[in-house]
């Protein structure tokens, strides 16, 4: 038994997980979303903590007036790894959010403002007033929005991925859904009150097109197109989905070095331990 | 466990407790003298490595559980809290979800790995259906973990497998409303689920303790497939067996490091990251990629029935390996057209686990068909039939002669 047979071992024990980790999602009939590039892909990706300061802006003021954020707090905008405010400056734009608290002594709810350990407010009351005011389509939460949606990638791409680390189908696909709206093609029957979207499945989606030239004020001087809007504000999403994910990588790099050298260690006992047995190299 | 301990108490304390509690010599035959064959090659490291992950699996479990909420408003949230609030616990929730795959990952290996040297052969008929029990335990523990997080495919795969005993005749609605503690997937579905999951690693466990125990009186297979027959062909289990599993487990630590840290997600769906919704399917709902294969068998057959029948056959025809396989030669070292056959039958899982999570519809059935028909005419037709038609190499003498080649003039390697 040489190393060689052992790392074939290992091979295929990848390999052999490979075909079956297909992702769900696929968008039927709809081409694949472009790839972008991502300052966080990667073994050692990182945030681009203006990136997500730009995308939280898109998010403030165009997505959260129909999307709620629920598993993020205002707390979170000043941990390290993220978009990289201040505490001072999480606590301030918490401080613009009205919160409901109660009850109070009086046995009454009231409002306050938002506090930074507070999450993100949803913008409507309950799912129900989320649907009526959207024409009976629920706006879903964004918080891990950037995990939950994919591409198929099919064979062989799938087992490549492993390799190349490329997990990005999520904000990929976001991108292309956010900048993917056009006149539906003739002859396609658009249901009322939906869009047509070229990357949607299904194509007809009930979110109206988000994203307009100069909609959002940029102060850093980036482009302020739907593209932009859309990789900025994605990028955002991939942080509150993943928000320890500059963490994982860096510990993981640790982890790796930490490993590798023990495997080195181990196989050199390992040989000098059976360096008696005949027959054994 | 047999009697081969060479274990002599050496303090007046161990000298007293070994004539009240003999442990320190059980562990000692058990792990330190005990002979393993000289010739074990790293396919012989997953044994060992499945042991690892066992515990990998309890202790990081343990942990999880003391911040998870098994509660159907609170459980998709109660993840989130983990990933995000609790200290490290995207660690330790990504080590558990992705230690499922790995463990899946070693278990197949080590399968494969005792098919194709014939390990499950007498002596070790016993050995072998234990370890089919183990793996059953294993499918029926990690369905139960995937609908912990109460996602879309959570649900849904619950729903979906739940189902299945639906197709039994008469009393099958009954026994799925009995299953689910309710008329459909619900919370007392996942409060039980919760609980049998937190209860099946621990009979997982003891189950590997009879295993262990019937490997240690039967003794380890080895790549010839023929018994040792002298102390010339083992070697003692420490150090010789101990440093090589360590280092083949920290090999296969690094690829469960990769997953962990850089594509903790692959081995998942994102539809999971989406709360579970009982007024919304996904439009494809698919199980873990440990159970690819059997799905796409269940799917093959158009009856529901018959295809819940053949999926569980699937499972429990490797029970009767040992009596289905009739040829007198364990290792296919051996055995040159079983050595085909074996590989035929691995590309055969395998492409039956790719349809799995295909759509069951055009050729993706007809294909499903044909490789199912196959599997079981692998262990019904082909594997009684090979052992009266198959001419076998001729065995060595002994492990020793199959190490040092044929004749003493074998040169000695440094």
């Amino acid at each position: 038994m040489t190393l060689q047979r052992s790392l074939l071992a290992l091979v295929l024990a990848a390999g052999f997980a490979a075909p079956f980790a297909m992702p769900a999602g696929a968008a039927e009939g709809a081409p694949e979303p472009p790839r972008q590039s991502w300052s966080f892909s990667g073994p050692f990706g990182k945030f681009d903590r203006a990136q997500l300061q730009r995308g939280f802006k898109v998010y403030k003021e165009v997505c959260a007036n129909c999307h709620s954020l629920s598993l993020v707090s205002f707390r979170n905008l000043a941990e390290p790894g993220g978009p990289g405010y201040t505490p001072a400056q999480a606590a301030a734009v918490a401080a613009e959010y009205k919160v409901q608290d109660g009850p109070n002594d009086a046995g009454e709810m009231f409002e306050r403002p938002g506090r930074p350990a507070d999450r993100f407010p949803k913008p409507f009351p309950n799912d129900n007033a989320a649907r009526a005011a959207n024409g009976g389509a629920l706006p879903p939460d964004l918080s891990v929005m950037a995990k939950a949606r994919t591409y198929e990638r099919g064979f062989p791409r799938f087992i490549i991925d492993i390799f190349t680390q490329y997990q990005e189908q999520g904000p990929d696909y976001l991108v292309a859904l956010m900048t993917g709206y056009e006149d539906a093609p003739q002859g396609f029957n658009l249901p009322a009150g939906t869009h047509y979207n070229k990357y949607f499945p299904g194509h007809a989606i009930g979110m109206p097109n988000p994203l307009n030239e100069g909609q959002v004020t940029y102060d850093d001087g980036s482009p302020t197109t739907p593209l932009q809007y859309a990789r900025d504000v994605t990028a955002f999403m991939m942080w509150t989905a993943e928000p320890h994910m500059e963490a994982r990588k860096r510990i993981g790099f640790q982890v790796m070095i930490f490993l590798i050298v023990f495997a080195g260690l181990m196989y050199f006992t390992k040989k000098k331990v059976w360096s008696d047995v005949h027959g054994h190299a | 466990m047999s009697g081969h301990s060479t274990y002599q108490p050496q303090s007046a304390f161990m000298k007293w407790m070994e004539a009240r509690l003999p442990i320190a010599s059980l562990i000692h035959s058990s792990f330190v003298s005990y002979p393993t064959p000289r010739n074990l090659n790293y396919w012989w490291t997953f044994g060992g490595i499945l042991s690892l992950m066992l515990g990998a699996q309890i202790l990081t479990g343990i942990v999880l559980v003391m911040h998870y909420v098994p509660q159907e408003t609170m459980a998709f949230n109660s993840v989130e809290h983990i990933m995000r609030d609790v200290n490290y616990g995207w660690l330790l929730r990504y080590l558990h979800s992705n230690g499922a795959s790995m463990f899946f990952v070693a278990v197949y290996i080590h399968m494969f790995r005792g098919m194709y040297y014939g390990s499950y052969k007498e002596p070790r008929e016993v050995l072998w259906i234990l370890g089919v029990i183990i793996y059953l335990l294993m499918m029926a523990t990690g369905f139960l973990g995937y609908t912990l997080p109460w996602g879309q495919m959570s649900f849904w795969g619950a729903t979906v497998i739940t189902n299945f005993f639906s197709a039994i005749p008469l009393v099958g609605e009954a026994v799925v409303t009995w299953l689910w503690g309710g008329f459909a997937v619900g919370n007392p579905t996942l409060q039980r689920f919760f609980s049998l999951h937190y209860l099946l690693p621990f009979v997982i466990a003891g189950v590997v303790l009879l295993h262990v125990w019937a490997l240690h009186v039967v003794g380890q297979n080895n790549p010839t497939g023929i018994e040792p027959k002298s102390s010339k062909d083992t070697v003692p289990f420490t150090p010789y067996a101990t440093v090589k599993d360590g280092f083949f487990m920290v090999v296969f630590m690094i690829v469960f490091a990769w997953f962990v840290f850089y594509t903790p997600n692959y081995l998942g769906h994102a539809d999971n990251y989406i709360p579970a919704n009982p007024a919304v399917t996904p439009a494809h709902i698919v199980p873990e990629w440990y159970y690819l294969p059997f799905y796409a068998i269940l799917r093959a057959v158009p009856d529901k029935l018959l295809g819940v029948i053949a999926l569980f056959a699937s499972i429990l025809i490797l029970m009767f390996l040992p009596w289905l396989d009739t040829s007198k030669v364990k290792s296919a070292r051996y055995r040159p057209l079983f050595r085909q056959f074996f590989w035929i039958f691995v590309a055969v899982c395998l492409g039956l686990g790719w349809l799995g999570a295909k759509p069951a519809e055009g050729g993706y059935v007809i294909a499903a068909r044909i490789l199912t028909i196959y599997y079981f005419a692998h262990f019904l037709i082909i594997l009684p039939l090979l052992g009266f038609i198959e001419k076998t190499k001729p065995l060595p003498n002994s492990i020793e002669e199959s190490v040092l080649g044929h004749g003493a003039a074998a040169p000695k390697k440094a």
